[in-house]
């Protein structure tokens, strides 16, 4: 599998570490809640198709990407820069 | 059968370069350009090894990658390669090969009992027979079942041959140089693209050597050199031969393997046995071809029974003669073709069976050859070589057979019509379609950038391939007629499908009798197509003979996707340099070579190399590391913590984020002074665990330990970039840039007073915890008052450029103290000794309040994994909890060894070792309840190595529990 990192270009998923479900929000820093927080560390969707999730670029810049991947071909229509960037990878 | 050479044939062979070879030991002859299958028939010797189950014997059955039978090991010691068909290894001056699967001898083989047991040994038979009857019995029995259904063994020895790994990136790859392949990169070469092209074969031209028409006026074999010349003088196409594509990945990345040196007896210097392949393509061209369909008959496995396309080879291109009489049993038109081409070549042809009652009149050309049609072979026989057929008028609607007839032959060849290569095809996902004009299945609509041509696509025939080119002659197209196995007179007469896995028609017909319909079912029951050749002469004929128990059809019946590997793939060749001490990275510290020079034992921490004792005069690893304690807490130790994680947190938030990661309070730390912190995940469980250095009101300098220094890293920055992404702080890691030592023990101050003259090592100038900044000859160190082992102690950190003279300088200044360096054995004793938690502790399963920390952890703030800590199965009272054992019989302890209370297991031991402070045996473990069980004696026990021994539970804090050696 191929990820093009906006940083680095194209490059082998051996370069990057899976992070996990991008659309999984962290609850609150002060939320006490013990069934958000459950449900933010251990309940994942799994779908069949387009899945958003992070993977970092821990053998390259570090970045941390948003790479929305199909998990049935592993085609990966788009990639962003996660976080308060939102640089789209060059097509 | 008895196989000899046929002089002036042979496009592939060297007559003038004669070879000599052993099989099992013996001499025999071959020339250059045989493979060692063609030069075994040669010299009459078909039977290489005995089948995989049954130990039947099996004759050579194929002339290419698709042989189910003839599987030996190569080679020896080091250099054994076992399994590989003897239809693929090229011989060479010296090559010894053995045979497989046969004890004692290829000839006499115990295990061919197997045979008469045969009615039991069928599909399921190991699941029913022991599965179902309980574990014990299956473990009894699989020590001897496995040695009696097995292939080659691999060798024991490390393997001298060295493997490389290399990427290619190329515009254009196109899989298989036969027609079709080669006259796509023909097409492809004059648009300047970069084309790479791979053919597995030593030669390229594929199935063109057979090939009898004409292409633009020329023959085949001219056509092949014309146009490899023209291929070659572009510079934007790559050749390669004697490559396998194997595996085809999401991407367009392939894998494929070049057998760079397996045709010569060593490689050169520096020269690679194999090598590994990554291709990046922007394009695929897929033109594998097909391989030749056998027929199912009763006795179909008899040695000489072959693939009439492969007795074409061994004549053509080896000059090898398969028998001295010889039949072929066909089902379409090509078996005319090989039967006269064959006869061309000079061998005797005297039968052509053909299945199809009508039949093209064109074809019955040849005088010498007895045409019979509408008629099928009911049976093979002969046990070790083959004597005579059965033959019988076959109607196919009913499926019944008429009169049966003997006919005398040594060799029969069967044609079934071809089976196109679809396996990289169908490794990247795209469904197979059934074609009924081949009777296969080909490719469907490429989902990627790839696209088949040729055989593949069933597009057999020249005229097919070359549109443009003018083709005259051409070989006609093999159609087979619809057939799945031949009825018998016979019944106990066994029809195999898979030959190398030893399946035949009954053991599809039990699978289908006990309900399995899907083909992937099927596959996984009997094992079909299983094998190392993955069933490339035996799929097509099982889903037919699926399809018709059921009564659908083929398509309807379905067919399995193919995985990668096509060709099996040595681990060497996957592994490439990437062994012993290239395994991985190796970091060493600055202070290496001195550790090294001063009879330092290394030892393995993470990626580092740490020593673990500095032997002396004959010392065991035990005494050293006793010594070696013993001088901390008498006097002054100093050990290397350059692996120690270090990681440089700055910006304006940098307290508020340390407080937010860390359980314990971090946001008032003074500057110039360090904390201990702990790091939970957000599941609650402990993470890791380390002192922060408070440089300035923005900076702290973090440690980790050396395990976890990667993980932490990546965590600070998963939650400053995505979770907290306003938090001004920016984290790098130093751990590269900086050594790091400790030196401990009563008389630590008193050493580094003498080379560090900047700095006041009073009691207020530098108290416990405290960070400052100072130098040793000039060269600027960081000190810090921390302590592990629980003596007053310091950390000195200096650039990595200048560890091993800062290193050398307090050695030198402590001299008078006798300090002594210590490694990681005397650090564990210290540290077990005070009860500090360490890697065997923090092992991903334990919580604050598990290993006593749990008051540590803040009550007034939420940090990372607050919430989740408070969750009911990490706060259950029979967590296990830390405790410290004591040693009863003044025995070592073993760490992993399990606790047990009476005869209940409660927990197991983490950390070992002996303690010089108590001379006793003493551990950390992890115990039920642990805090209430202080003052009991449990029994430590080790069942792999049926040790025991009895122990008291104490508070895990052995040694000076107050902390008052740390103001000594």
């Amino acid at each position: 599998m191929i990820i093009k990192c906006p940083h680095c270009g194209p490059r082998e998923a051996s370069e990057y570490t899976y992070v996990g479900d991008a659309k999984v929000i962290r609850p609150d820093h002060e939320d006490n809640d013990k069934d958000k927080w459950n449900d933010y560390v251990f309940m994942r969707c799994n779908p069949r198709g387009k899945h958003s999730e992070y993977w970092q670029h821990t053998s390259g810049c570090r970045a941390f990407l948003n790479v929305i991947r199909d998990t049935v071909s592993h085609k990966i229509s788009n990639v962003i820069l996660a976080g308060p960037w939102k640089i789209e990878a060059k097509k | 059968m008895s196989g000899s050479r046929l002089k002036h044939h042979g496009q592939f062979i060297n007559y003038d370069k004669p070879i000599k070879f052993t099989f099992d030991g013996k001499e025999y002859h071959g020339f250059l350009g045989d493979t060692l299958a063609s030069a075994m028939i040669a010299n009459g010797k078909i039977i290489l090894a005995r089948s995989f189950k049954y130990h039947r014997p099996r004759g050579i059955f194929s002339a290419g990658p698709e042989e189910p039978n003839a599987l030996v090991s190569v080679r020896s010691d080091g250099r054994l390669e076992p399994n590989s068909p003897a239809t693929t290894i090229e011989l060479y001056d010296g090559l010894d090969a053995y045979s497989q699967n046969a004890w004692p001898s290829l000839s006499f083989d115990i295990m061919s009992i197997n045979q008469v047991f045969s009615p039991l040994l069928v599909a399921g038979f190991y699941y029913k027979t022991f599965m179902g009857t309980g574990q014990k019995f299956w473990h009894f029995c699989e020590h001897f079942i496995r040695r009696a259904a097995g292939m080659g063994k691999a060798g024991l020895e490390a393997d001298p041959d060295r493997y490389e790994k290399s990427n290619i990136f190329s515009d254009v790859l196109i899989i298989g140089g036969g027609p079709a392949g080669l006259s796509a990169a023909l097409q492809a070469a004059s648009n300047g693209e970069t084309i790479t092209l791979v053919d597995e074969n030593k030669h390229f031209g594929g199935s063109l050597y057979e090939e009898q028409g004409t292409i633009d006026g020329k023959n085949s074999s001219s056509w092949i050199e014309d146009t490899l010349k023209v291929l070659s003088e572009y510079d934007n196409v790559t050749m390669m031969t004697r490559t396998t594509v194997y595996g085809y990945f999401d991407d367009n990345t392939l894998g494929a393997v070049e057998r760079v040196a397996d045709h010569k007896e060593q490689p050169r210097k520096n020269e690679p046995r194999q090598r590994h392949l990554k291709i990046f393509a922007k394009h695929v061209i897929i033109a594998t071809g097909s391989l030749e369909r056998p027929i199912v008959f009763a006795g179909n496995d008899t040695p000489g029974v072959m693939l009439a396309n492969a007795a074409l080879r061994y004549a053509n291109r080896y000059g090898v003669c398969v028998g001295d009489n010889v039949a072929i049993f066909t089902n379409n038109d090509d078996g005319y073709n090989t039967a006269h081409q064959l006869r061309n070549l000079g061998v005797n042809v005297t039968t052509v069976i053909d299945v199809r009652k009508k039949v093209d009149q064109t074809l019955i050309t040849d005088n010498n050859i007895k045409y019979i049609t509408g008629n099928v072979v009911t049976s093979a026989r002969g046990g070790k070589a083959l004597s005579v057929i059965k033959i019988a008028p076959y109607d196919m609607p009913t499926k019944t057979i008429g009169k049966e007839k003997k006919i005398k032959i040594d060799t029969l060849l069967i044609s079934g019509g071809y089976t196109p290569t679809i396996n990289l095809c169908s490794q990247t996902g795209t469904p197979a379609v059934f074609d009924n004009e081949i009777q296969s299945f080909i490719p469907g609509p490429p989902t990627r950038k790839w696209e088949a041509c040729g055989a593949v696509v069933g597009n057999f025939t020249l005229e097919e391939i070359f549109i443009d080119n003018k083709i005259k002659n051409g070989n006609k197209k093999a159609i087979p007629f619809a057939l799945t196995d031949i009825p018998s007179s016979n019944n106990s007469a066994k029809k195999f499908i898979d030959f190398q896995h030893d399946v035949s028609v009954t053991d599809l017909k039990i699978a289908y009798t006990e309900g399995f319909r899907s083909v992937e079912h099927l596959k996984r029951y009997t094992t079909l197509g299983m094998a190392a050749d993955q069933g490339k002469t035996s799929n097509m004929n099982a889903l037919a003979i699926m399809a018709e128990l059921r009564g659908v059809t083929i398509p309807e019946a379905g067919t399995t996707r193919f995985r990668a590997p096509y060709k099996p793939v040595a681990l060497g060749t996957l592994a490439g340099r990437s062994v012993g001490n290239n395994y991985r990275v190796i970091r060493r510290t600055p202070m290496h070579d001195w550790h090294l020079a001063h009879g330092a034992d290394m030892i393995e921490a993470g990626i580092w190399y740490r020593p673990q004792v500095y032997k002396k005069n004959g010392e065991t690893i035990t005494d050293a590391y006793i010594r070696e304690a013993t001088a901390v807490r008498n006097s002054v130790g100093i050990v290397d913590v350059t692996s120690l994680g270090k990681i440089d947190v700055q910006g304006p938030d940098a307290a508020e984020f340390l407080n937010r990661i860390y359980a314990n309070a971090f946001l008032k730390v003074p500057i110039g002074k360090a904390r201990y912190g702990v790091m939970l995940r957000e599941d609650g469980c402990m993470f890791d665990d380390g002192t922060s250095w408070r440089l300035s009101e923005t900076q702290f300098l973090m440690t980790t330990t050396t395990a976890n220094a990667a993980n932490v890293l990546s965590e600070m920055e998963r939650l400053l970039t995505l979770i907290w992404p306003k938090l001004k702080v920016h984290v790098s890691s130093i751990s590269d840039q900086w050594a790091g030592m400790a030196v401990a023990g009563p008389n630590s101050r008193n050493t580094l007073e003498k080379v560090i003259k900047d700095i006041d090592f009073s009691e207020e100038g530098l108290p416990f915890m405290g960070v400052t900044d100072g130098t040793i000859n000039a060269i600027p160190v960081k000190v810090s008052r921390l302590s592990f082992s629980g003596e007053r102690a310091y950390e000195v950190f200096t650039a990595t450029h200048h560890g091993i003279t800062i290193w050398k300088n307090i050695i030198q200044a402590g001299a008078d103290f006798n300090i002594t360096p210590y490694g990681t054995e005397a650090l564990g004793t210290l540290r077990i000794e005070k009860g500090h938690i360490s890697g065997p502790e923090l092992d991903g399963r334990t919580t604050m309040s598990d290993v006593g920390l749990g008051k540590m952890a803040s009550s007034k703030k939420r940090y990372v994994g607050s919430v989740l800590k408070e969750r009911i199965g990490l706060t259950d009272k029979m967590r296990k909890t830390m405790v410290g054992l004591i040693s009863h019989d003044y025995q070592p302890l073993k760490a992993g060894s399990l606790v047990l209370e009476g005869s209940k297991n409660i927990g197991h031991l983490t950390s070992t070792t002996y303690s010089p402070a108590l001379n006793k045996y003493i551990a950390l473990a992890l115990i039920q309840d642990g805090n209430t069980k202080i003052g009991n004696t449990v029994t430590a026990v080790f069942p792999l190595k049926n040790e025991k021994s009895s122990a008291l539970v104490v508070d895990p804090h052995f040694y000076d529990k107050e902390g008052k050696r740390l103001y000594v």
